[in-house]
């Protein structure tokens, strides 16, 4: 029962502008550096959008998706109204505010610093400040979540949270602790010397507070995927899923050992020790764990609905699955992206096998190919399976659908496979300009052309798929029924509180954030003569 | 269910979840803290106590060998980007009087024919480094050195301001309309030279480094023939000499002219 459309429609309509309008600029900066490109021009205005592209797709987009997400999620799983639109609304005004104010700067060439901050780089003030207002208006989310959550239980002793909901919370748990780090690095660390109170920086100790936010805002962006996974697929192609309780065991472990991993990404750097780059490693390879439980779990409910279908044989199950539902279609596809993705993110976590693609095109391939690749197809699927329940029209054009989501996926692959490629070619990231013409990466060019033709096919998908929103947007009226959730092979009656509760879950991420990151942290704020002179970005101009 | 107790050592999952939990990160620390860095016989390691003090990166000492030092003087400037940017009128004022003497070569309004350097509007923070180096001795001129020799650091910082304050001023070859070279906009990531503009003001300005534009062209060339040469070393971290050194001589022309032309 869904009574705050607006609000869901209006965070799922600024975050799909917001993609769009970064999409265009992901396909330009695909363009500018290929050997399509004649290359003369300012190469700053490639970092403006690189840090623009960043900043949308990684802060504002995925945030909103997962905000009008989980407030579907809370009226729909809970089937009374959200406690709190009010300040609902304040969230999301705070967010689509935050990002303009970030913007600004970051056009005006002021603050091309990345969106990963990159300290000694210090940028405008207010590019900072835009993004800490996007952190704040999601923590309005998180709280509103957990409030929903609680009042539900404390109304419904004794009966299990919805699955659904139970996932949400955790991936607000999950945000709200992982936003920390960067909150402290901005607060504590930057804008400090962006305002000009001080003129140098600790960029060793800015950094390690950045990989505490870093990776797991990656499971963050993950956790709607997966929802959609356990509670949206089986349900749409006619079938059950395979075990709740192993659906709520993969989401405590996102909450749980998501986090203390992100110095994984600060391998190259000389501020943190050896053992704890090991023990990070260790950690983020249990971060596959989930992810396999899931694979496990998904097929188990697609060969469930094939076979309730009448699907017969070891295998043939596979060819009696709806491959025309653009659900089934979407989750597929991004099964096959997680694939290869999770394969390279296990190079990417060693640390040995991660010195040869570090800081290489092979990284940026990697967390296209997760993030753009099989979270954001499932961000279409998302859209597509609620429109008709926001708009109260109807969404029939399974076609258009199906190409869209066809295109997206081979987009992707022929844009992230060649860059893969030329990462292990050594090409550098964070580049504006190649002189293809050097015989020594003349042999990347190739590699670097195909990447860039992929980037178009992801445009051209993208504008399909605002197509078929805009289009729901005037399609039949009519009445979509109450929004419902996969039911489990085995609806559960009773079940620990363990899987029914987070204190135990947090209790265990803030223990292993203070095992993994206290002696790191603690250290480089105790030892002196660590601050470097900050290097303003766009002050010259 | 729900009067089930969670942080109880009845609760399975809690007993479970915790020794797990904790068994990981404990085998994991033994293994990068004590394991691992002990397995490694080229870092000498005297103990499981400093064992796990490296793995954790607790700084050592360095050791104690005399550093080598260089046979030249190098640059004691420590350059941030503020430095110098505050405008102080009382400083001018005194610069202005003080730069009499400097106008025989750089012109009156800090600019002149004489391929000396135009310093009217040059970032105060660059010309008060250069007199500081020909003081210091870290760089050499017949003409500069004995000038400098007699100043004093304040001196220093009120010519450096009063020449910030001057209006910039095109010179006789101004073309807005030439192209750009190559390098001044993309450099040449191969040679490892950075685009002349992220540091000298197209692109962006970094700290320290000088604005070029309206610069006599037979200067420029000079000094980047002087850096190449390694003749002039008082750019710090010889971040000029590895660029100098890798350029070719029709690029160092080509860059000469190319800012001589601008604004």
């Amino acid at each position: 029962m869904l009574t705050s459309k607006r609000l869901i429609l209006a965070h799922f309509w600024l975050a799909f502008i917001v993609f769009g309008a970064a999409l265009v600029l992901g396909a330009w900066q695909m363009f500018v550096r290929s050997p399509l490109n004649a290359w003369h021009f300012n190469p700053e205005f490639y970092y403006r959008s690189v840090t623009a592209h960043g900043s949308a797709m990684g802060y504002v987009f995925p945030t909103l998706i997962a905000m009008g997400f989980g407030y579907a999620i809370t009226e729909a799983s809970f089937e009374k109204a959200l406690i709190g639109r009010r300040w609902a609304w304040t969230g999301f005004f705070l967010v689509a505010v935050g990002a303009v104010v970030a913007m600004i700067p970051v056009s005006l060439g002021l603050a091309s610093v990345l969106y990963t901050f990159y300290p000694p780089m210090v940028g405008n003030p207010f590019y900072y400040i835009g993004v800490v207002m996007v952190v704040v208006g999601s923590w309005i989310w998180v709280a509103l979540m957990v409030i929903n959550f609680v009042i539900w239980k404390r109304e419904n002793p004794g009966k299990p949270v919805p699955l659904a909901m139970y996932a949400n919370v955790a991936g607000c748990l999950l945000w709200g602790w992982t936003a920390v780090g960067a909150a402290l690095e901005i607060l504590f660390l930057i804008l400090p010397v962006a305002l000009g109170f001080k003129s140098t920086i600790d960029a060793g100790l800015a950094r390690v507070f950045f990989s505490w936010s870093l990776h797991a805002i990656v499971y963050f962006w993950l956790i709607p995927t997966y929802i959609a996974y356990y509670t949206i697929f089986p349900r749409a192609i006619g079938g059950r899923l395979y075990s709740d309780a192993m659906a709520r065991i993969s989401f405590i472990l996102f909450v749980v050992v998501a986090m203390p991993i992100g110095v994984h990404h600060l391998f190259a750097d000389p501020q943190v020790g050896a053992g704890f780059k090991f023990m990070h490693s260790v950690f983020t390879g249990l971060v596959a764990l989930p992810t396999l439980l899931t694979v496990f779990t998904i097929c188990a409910s697609a060969e469930i609905a094939s076979r309730l279908r009448g699907g017969r044989g070891a295998f043939g199950w596979i060819g009696a699955l709806p491959w025309s539902n653009p659900i089934m279609l979407a989750t597929a596809l991004s099964l096959v992206m997680l694939g290869f993705g999770g394969a390279g993110g296990l190079i990417n976590m060693s640390y040995q096998l991660d010195a040869t693609v570090h800081n290489t095109q092979w990284i940026t391939g990697h967390f296209h190919l997760i993030f753009g690749g099989a979270i954001v197809i499932m961000y279409f699927a998302i859209a597509y399976d609620l429109w008709p329940h926001l708009t109260d029209r109807a969404l029939d054009s399974f076609g258009l659908m199906r190409t869209q989501l066809w295109l997206w996926f081979i987009g992707m692959i022929v844009t992230t496979f060649p860059w893969h490629y030329v990462g292990i070619l050594g090409m550098p990231r964070r580049m504006a300009y190649y002189d293809y013409a050097n015989p020594a990466i003349s042999p990347q060019a190739f590699s670097v052309t195909m990447s860039a033709i992929g980037g178009f096919i992801l445009l051209l998908s993208g504008l399909l798929f605002l197509l078929v929103l805009i289009r729901g947007q005037f399609g039949a009226r009519g009445e979509a029924g109450a929004y419902r959730f996969a039911v489990p092979l085995h609806m559960p009656a009773r079940i620990p509180v363990a899987l029914n509760s987070f204190g135990l879950w947090l209790a265990l991420m803030v223990g292993l954030t203070v095992v993994n990151y206290g002696f790191p942290i603690a250290q480089l704020m105790a030892l002196n003569e660590t601050s470097v002179p900050a290097v303003y970005v766009g002050a010259g101009r | 269910m729900s009067d089930q107790p969670l942080f109880s050592p009845r609760n399975p999952w809690f007993g479970i979840s915790v020794g797990v939990t904790a068994a990981i990160a404990v085998l994991s620390a033994v293994a990068g803290l004590i394991w691992l860095p002990l397995a490694q016989p080229n870092l000498k390691l005297a103990s499981v106590w400093d064992a796990i003090c490296s793995a954790a990166g607790v700084p050592r000492a360095a050791v104690q060998e005399a550093a080598v030092k260089p046979d030249f003087k190098t640059s004691n400037v420590v350059m941030t980007s503020e430095m110098l940017t505050k405008v102080d009128q009382v400083s001018i004022g005194r610069g202005a009087t003080l730069a009499q003497r400097c106008a025989i070569c750089h012109g009156p309004q800090g600019v002149s024919d004489a391929h000396s350097p135009n310093l009217a509007g040059q970032f105060a923070a660059v010309t008060y480094k250069e007199l500081n180096d020909f003081k210091t001795g870290a760089r050499v001129s017949v003409v500069m050195s004995p000038f400098a020799a007699a100043m004093s650091d304040q001196d220093m910082k009120d010519v450096a301001a009063y020449y910030a304050y001057l209006p910039r001023v095109p010179s006789n070859n101004l073309d807005t309309g030439r192209a750009a070279p190559a390098v001044v906009v993309t450099g040449a990531p191969l040679r490892n030279i950075p685009p002349c503009g992220s540091c000298h003001g197209d692109i962006d300005n970094k700290a320290g480094s000088p604005w070029l534009g309206g610069q006599s062209a037979v200067y420029i060339k000079a000094q980047l023939e002087a850096f190449a040469s390694g003749t002039r070393r008082n750019d710090i971290s010889q971040q000029m000499r590895n660029i100098a050194r890798q350029m070719t001589a029709e690029e160092i022309d080509q860059v000469a002219h190319y800012y001589e032309a601008q604004p």
